[in-house]
């Protein structure tokens, strides 16, 4: 009997330079199939692509946009990498960030006409606990009632987000917002300063750089970065070593919660400066994707963060200049976790057309 | 010879450093219950993969109804007549009964056809079912008999069972046997592959004993004792034992009291009543065939699982029944379970990083949380010194390492600390010569300095060879303990066999 299909066999040793370049050969296919899909579209892929990649990063506000939409998606994947690593799958971030950004914002819609110093830490801490909380929830569920964190992490971006829709066409609709469903502004005090006069890239990326060390060193120097990495491995080592598996759920999840809160809160108190319905554009869902083609490490978050950041900012310039959907970045987006699924799978096992038993 | 249904001809299987099958040569009588028996890593289950199609032989010959036996899968095995029960059952756990057995069958056959063949079987074989149960809602013994059903609609003439009892209750092992001698009385063989030597002696006709991927025996059953199958069955063990009882004080440091644990697992040994005590400076050994309790009692020796039923453990005065891993390694007890990659070793890090899996009291691995590299580097260097680790660095990645290098560094890890207590399991398994004689060594040296010694293993050479007191564990339940200098070979076997007399 010959077996048509492939038959999928794990390679007996993976290899380590293979490995290293899996992020960069899922670019290059990513940007190989792009080429296609412009092709069929009708375009020239040469100059689709440049308006895609290079033009939107040509002038320094382009560099500045591109900073801001990379910030809140390195910190995002960062705050992911610790419950990656420990093998969570934490797919909620995108309701930890609205939480986050209810929490901060909240209190910046309290103190509206404070123009008081003390205004924005208090808003970051808020913010850093209203996604901690929200992150805690599927914690708390996984180690109480074993449920699937994939779920309910996931259900839970979806009642946030209500409750952020609720807020701002609700009680905290802005009273001479001519009903628009949005919040008052918050104060100048309550604002992410900006770095550079005159571009939007703010004091959040300092934020996030801080972060991503503070992280690099905890993964790398700590015992708990250990622990982590261990109980990702193998739970059972974790087990013999004593480590509290209850424990580090929670952290896990506390920690990415309170990173994502932070990331939605500087979105609001950076460019947007209120709060409203769409206040990320998926920026919880696109950081699983930067923190796998980052490969969980810090300095790969970064440059994965900047290459994500571009997709956002190629497809407003393809809408623009080539009149093509903006989805078309989400199509860039999915092609990267395809390719880099497909390798990452191709390093590890091998197809065989050969029979088996 | 037309009497014999298979006649095996010089089968000989190796895998890489070591030969499974060396030789075997035996014929299968027509219409007998044949039984294999063997220790652990005897051959039985290759030889058995060789019949089912599973696996190749390199060498020899097999016939079946005195034709060339040619089968390369377990589909054609079916198709031809051979039948296995494995030990593990492969059923569809929220599927019914009947969509169990439907799945089951190669060939098509019509719905009404296949009912009312199930229902003869049923009744024929004493193998009542109900056919829409959910097999999650099934008792091991049930689920057995769905399996047998599910092969018996294929009409074989050979049913393998794969250790049957393992799983099954007394009574359930009885109505088993009620079906086999059914399935006999009808004109079927079955082949018995087991380590139970009662079971050996009630129902099957003609044994074959293996030991070593080597053919001991064929003969009748009746020819045998179940002291004489044991002493086949465990081989001539060494006698040149040098154990030393002269380090050993008559002082007691470590106590199991009375320990019992339920799991409600089919696939886990209930633990009955274990009380045993451990002198300062004594190797206690726990022999025992796998799968009669000794992970599961492993497991609570190092406090992986404090879920325990009842009973007390007590070590130096303390009781520690409710102390976590790290607990008790903060009083000196320090532990190696069986598997090296994935427990005791993360196979994914580095030798260095792999120290900070056991701390105890006197490291000096960490402050304020954060690891001190030169602390681990050093203790990594100190144990690849002193235990002869054969590896490029500790930088290397623990996978890296052959079995017995990683294990000498795994113990050599837990014995650098000067435990007072020492828990191992399989100190041994699955390494070379050498490094097995290291350890061994080593594991002596550490009770001549005091420290008292938990081996849990099921080798019995080993056990003879280091220990000094000797208990068996079988289903869950622990024998009494004997001095090993005085005990008699056969005593231990019939223990292990699960004859206590």
């Amino acid at each position: 009997m010959i077996n048509f299909l492939p038959m999928i066999v794990s390679r007996s040793q993976t290899s380590n330079i293979m490995n290293f370049f899996v992020p960069i050969i899922a670019i290059i296919l990513t940007l190989v199939t792009g080429s296609v899909i412009f092709l069929l579209l009708g375009f020239d892929p040469f100059y689709a692509l440049y308006t895609f990649f290079i033009s939107p990063i040509s002038s320094s506000y382009g560099v500045s946009e591109l900073l801001v939409k990379a910030t809140p998606l390195a910190l995002i994947a960062i705050g992911l990498a610790f419950c990656f690593k420990n093998n969570i799958y934490n797919i909620g971030a995108e309701g930890q960030l609205t939480m986050g950004a209810i929490f901060g914002g909240g209190i910046g819609i309290l103190f509206h006409d404070t123009s008081a110093f003390w205004l924005l830490p208090v808003m970051i801490f808020a913010g850093a606990l209203g996604g901690a909380l929200w992150g805690l929830i599927p914690a708390l569920l996984k180690t109480k009632f074993n449920t699937n964190e994939i779920l309910t992490s996931l259900m839970l971006v979806y009642v946030a987000l209500f409750i952020l829709d609720f807020l701002v066409v609700g009680p905290w609709k802005d009273p001479n917002g001519f009903s628009f469903p949005k919040s008052r502004a918050f104060s100048e005090s309550g604002r992410m300063p900006l770095l550079f006069e005159g571009l939007r890239v703010h004091f959040g990326l300092i934020i996030t750089l801080f972060l991503i060390f503070i992280s690099w060193f905890v993964f790398s120097k700590t015992m708990f970065g250990f622990q982590l990495k261990v109980s990702g491995f193998s739970p059972k080592a974790a087990r013999y070593a004593g480590f509290n598996q209850t424990t580090l759920i929670f952290l896990a999840f506390g920690i990415c919660g309170a990173f994502a809160g932070i990331a939605g809160l500087s979105e609001v108190s950076g460019p947007i400066g209120l709060l409203y319905r769409d206040i990320s554009p998926n920026y919880g869902f696109t950081a699983i994707i930067v923190a796998f083609l980052g490969r969980l490490h810090p300095v790969g978050i970064i440059f994965a963060s900047l290459i994500i950041a571009l997709t956002y900012l190629g497809a407003e310039d393809a809408q623009l200049f080539l009149q093509i959907p903006s989805a078309v970045g989400f199509i860039f987006q999915g092609l990267v976790l395809f390719y880099l699924l497909g390798a990452e799978l191709l390093i590890n096992y091998k197809l065989t057309f050969k029979k088996t038993l | 010879m037309s009497n014999l249904i298979l006649d095996i001809k010089n089968i000989t299987k190796s895998f890489p450093k070591v030969i499974a099958n060396n030789k075997v040569s035996f014929g299968i009588k027509k219409n007998s219950v044949h039984a294999i028996l063997g220790e652990n890593g005897a051959g039985k289950s290759t030889f058995v993969k060789i019949l089912y199609g599973l696996l190749e032989p390199d060498e020899g010959s097999i016939e079946y109804n005195s034709k060339p036996f040619n089968i390369n899968s377990p589909a054609e095995a079916r198709k031809k007549g051979i039948g296995m029960v494995f030990q593990h059952f492969s059923l569809f756990e929220s599927l019914s009964v009947r969509e169990n057995l439907i799945l089951g069958i190669d060939e098509t056959m019509s719905y009404s056809n296949l009912e009312k063949k199930l229902e003869n079987i049923s009744s024929q074989y004493n193998l009542p079912l109900d056919l829409d149960a959910p097999i999650t809602s099934l008792s091991a013994g049930e689920k057995q008999r769905v399996e047998i059903v599910r092969i018996l609609l294929q009409d074989p003439q050979i049913l393998i069972m794969d250790e049957p009892t393992s799983v099954l209750t007394p009574q359930e092992v009885e109505s088993l046997f009620v079906t086999l001698n059914a399935l006999v009385k009808e004109g079927r063989t079955i082949l018995y592959i087991t380590h139970k030597l009662e079971e050996v002696i009630s129902i099957c006709d003609t044994v074959t004993i293996m030991r070593n991927g080597e053919v001991i025996d064929t003969s009748s059953t009746s020819n045998f004792t179940a002291k004489s199958l044991a002493t086949k069955m465990l081989g001539q063990k060494l006698d040149d034992l040098k154990t030393n009882y002269e380090h050993v004080k008559d002082e007691f440091n470590f106590e199991v009291k009375d320990i019992s644990c339920e799991f409600n697992d089919p696939f886990l040994t209930d633990l009955k009543n274990i009380s045993f005590k451990v002198r300062v400076g004594e190797i206690y050994g726990i022999a025992g065939v796998a799968g009669n309790g000794q992970s599961e009692l492993m497991d609570i020796l190092t406090g992986e699982n404090i879920n325990i039923s009842s009973g007390e453990i007590i070590f130096n005065k303390n009781k520690i029944q409710n102390f976590g891993p790290q607990k008790r390694r903060d009083l000196s007890i320090s532990f190696v379970p069986e598997n090296r990659l994935g427990h005791s070793a993360v196979p994914e890090l580095s030798l260095s990083e792999n120290i900070l899996l056991s701390q105890f009291p006197k490291n000096n691995f960490l402050k304020n949380g954060i690891i001190l590299k030169n602390n681990i580097d050093d203790y990594a260097n100190n144990v690849i010194k002193n235990f002869n680790v054969v590896t490029p660095g500790n930088d290397v990645k623990a996978s890296s390492l052959s079995g017995g290098n990683l294990q000498k560094y795994v113990i050599g890890r837990e014995i650098s600390s000067n435990p007072k207590l020492l828990i191992i399991s399989h100190p041994t398994w699955g390494i070379d010569a050498g490094a097995e004689h290291a350890i061994r060594e080593s594991l002596i040296e550490l009770s001549q300095n005091g420290t008292s010694i938990i081996v849990i293993s099921q080798d019995l050479d080993e056990l003879l060879e280091i220990t000094h007191k000797i208990s068996v564990i079988y289903n869950g339940k622990l024998s009494n303990s004997y001095k090993t200098n005085e005990v008699e070979i056969e005593k231990i076997g019939l223990l292990m066999g699960g004859k206590n007399d």
